[in-house]
């Protein structure tokens, strides 16, 4: 007797409903096959392609000890892509065809990446806010129904975590040393802030992705409620800091014990989706060019493979 | 000082969860870097005296040889990130970096301690800041191998292969060394180099008995670099003067080990060792007495640009 599709859906159904984990092997519909596959796929372009704005400043880093860090770090997104992409395998796709739709602008990454980093402080901003909204967004994604996914997150997280907090101490140095450090830091808040604001995507009623993939388990909170938990957050930090968060209508509402704030450009979020950000074409023009210009590097170890493969096969025959 | 802490709340069955914000607060972790960094290469005992009998600037200007070595191959090789053929070739690249930053930090401070940074010192950094922001390229004592184009993957590899045979032939003889510092160092940076020849050697055979695309980019790699070969060979003066009091390497005596690593690597690997002439030399000077390259000024302008437009600042 075979298990009808019915039957593997309802199993399916209770596996999610009781906060179980779908494992690879595991009968899933496609939908949520898809829709796992568009999240992850993005979430591992957007350590890839976030390794450009702070590799921009590997070289000029003004420490060694802040060379190391910065260095350590970038070196981190490229194995948290690694892995992501590794739980996408697991799913039936491969890096080097996501890598493709990537450089194609047929999938996305995260549009924080396409601002540009104008200063060392921005480093440390984006360690604390970025970095700091990624975690907000990504904590809740240990727990997602979908086991690879999952605890790929969790090791994410504690690296994340870590990063966060050297992006802090580097911003609490600045803070503590010269003029020209402390307006360097201010500036960099001025212009991370909003788009930090924008990781969470589209207010609730715009965002028609949400509702099925919290019913899969694969997110749990909704793009608002995270923004709300992030701003909540980080307000105490930035006045521990000494900085001003660029939003006059920030402050917080003792009725609904949260901060309230101001309204976010979608215009210029939109925008930045599309393609017309400060820095989309270079990102993806220097993303392709790594690939491409490596094709030659892939097929000599493809080749490479294949002939050591081969003779040692002679003896054997 | 730490950041305000995001309150956990217990009726919320993700606290567990959200506890990693509580690493904000946490002292310093290296194991919480996926790949490391090297960090703990600082704790070599940087104050130990020169030994006896040893000329205290010599021994300076010797761990400033090494120092130099380690600190503008790694800046060279940083510049791969988020360029490599393949995102395991990112982190790998990026580990060797690591790896010789780690090696030139103590070096630095080792140099700092024996009084190389005094004549450099501009503001308040700490030594090793000092020596790598604040000296001109005259005063850089690295071999000009190391400050050269990486060009593309075929050459960098290349270079990985000459620099970390050569490096780890020396490395291996200064673990018998009589500053306990250099020999701490040496230590380390053997099991380090020995990974960093063995990536560069698996690539070399990888792209020289690939397909015919990569044996030719090998070899011109190979031919490119090879004319930085020869000095690696040379003894400088002070490297003579701290072998007689054995705390140093005499690098003529490399070349064998180094000369049976490439037979070795380059036949199998259906490459030929390439007869090109070395580089010559600036009035019989070369990198050991700082006298570089034409490249070294420009790899020292863009690492050294923003300590050098905040002289008094610390980061």
């Amino acid at each position: 007797m075979t298990v009808t599709e019915q039957e593997l859906e309802a199993q399916f159904e209770r596996t999610v409903a009781s906060e179980g984990r779908v494992e690879p092997r595991d009968w899933m519909p496609e939908g949520y096959r898809k829709t796992l596959i568009r999240q992850i796929a993005q979430h591992a372009h957007s350590e890839i392609i976030g390794m450009q704005p702070e590799g921009n400043w590997i070289l000029r880093a003004p420490s060694l000890r802040r060379k190391a860090i910065l260095l350590a770090k970038v070196q981190d997104e490229a194995g948290h892509g690694l892995y992501l992409y590794s739980a996408t395998e697991t799913l039936g796709v491969d890096r080097g065809e996501l890598t493709e739709k990537l450089i194609d602008s047929k999938q996305k990454y995260s549009s924080i990446f396409n601002y540009p980093t104008l200063t060392f402080a921005d480093i440390g901003v984006i360690g604390w806010l970025v970095d700091g909204a990624a975690i907000v967004n990504q904590v809740p994604l240990c727990r997602s129904s979908y086991g690879p996914y999952a605890r790929a997150m969790v090791r994410i997280c504690k690296e994340e975590s870590f990063h966060q907090r050297q992006g802090f101490e580097l911003l609490m140095t600045l803070m503590a040393g010269t003029e020209a450090q402390r307006a360097m830091v201010q500036d960099a808040v001025d212009r991370w802030w909003w788009p930090s604001l924008m990781m969470f995507g589209p207010a609730d009623g715009d965002s028609p992705n949400t509702q099925q993939s919290m019913a899969w388990r694969i997110k749990r909170h909704t793009n608002d409620e995270l923004r709300q938990r992030y701003v909540d957050m980080t307000v105490p930090q930035a006045e521990a800091l000494g900085v001003t968060l660029p939003d006059p209508e920030l402050r917080w509402n003792d009725e609904r014990q949260a901060h309230d704030f101001g309204d976010i450009d979608w215009d210029e979020f939109m925008q930045v989706v599309k393609g017309a950000g400060p820095c989309n074409a270079q990102r993806l023009q220097n993303r392709r060019a790594a690939h491409e210009g490596g094709q030659w590097v892939r097929d000599a170890a493809a080749a490479y493979a294949a002939k050591q493969a081969a003779r040692a096969e002679v003896p054997a025959a | 000082m730490a950041p305000p802490m995001m309150h956990s709340d217990d009726t919320d069955p993700a606290h567990h969860d959200e506890n990693v914000y509580d690493a904000l607060a946490t002292a310093d972790d290296d194991g919480r870097w996926a790949f490391g960094t090297g960090f703990d290469a600082g704790t070599a005992e940087i104050d130990a005296p020169a030994p006896d009998g040893v000329d205290r600037d010599d021994l300076a200007a010797y761990c400033l040889m090494l120092a130099d070595d380690a600190l503008i191959a790694s800046q060279r090789l940083s510049g791969w990130t988020a360029k490599a053929p393949e995102l395991e070739e990112d982190v790998a690249l990026a580990n060797i970096a690591l790896d010789l930053l780690g090696q030139a930090r103590v070096l630095l401070s080792r140099a700092g301690h024996l009084g190389a940074a005094e004549p450099f010192r501009a503001g308040p950094q700490d030594d090793e800041d000092v020596l790598t922001y604040f000296r001109d390229d005259r005063a850089f004592r690295n071999v000009t191998l190391v400050e050269t184009d990486l060009g593309d993957f075929g050459r960098t590899i290349a270079w990985i292969l000459v620099l970390s045979s050569w490096r780890l032939a020396l490395m291996h003889r200064l673990t018998g060394s009589r500053d306990p510092v250099l020999a701490a160092v040496a230590a380390k940076a053997v099991k380090e180099l020995t990974y960093h020849r063995d990536y560069a050697a698996q690539w070399t055979l990888r792209l020289g008995d690939g397909t015919e695309l990569s044996h030719a980019r090998m070899q011109a790699g190979l031919d490119a670099v090879w004319p930085f070969v020869e000095e690696l060979f040379l003894p400088h003066a002070t490297e003579r003067r701290l072998v007689d009091a054995g705390v140093a390497v005499d690098p003529a005596e490399l070349r064998a080990e180094v000369d049976g690593v490439l037979d070795q690597v380059l036949p199998a690997a259906t490459l030929t060792r390439p007869e090109r002439p070395a580089v010559g030399l600036v009035g019989g000077r070369g990198g050991r007495d700082g006298v570089h390259t034409e490249s070294l000024g420009t790899v020292l302008a863009v690492m050294q640009s923003l300590a050098r437009a905040h002289p008094e600042a610390t980061w």
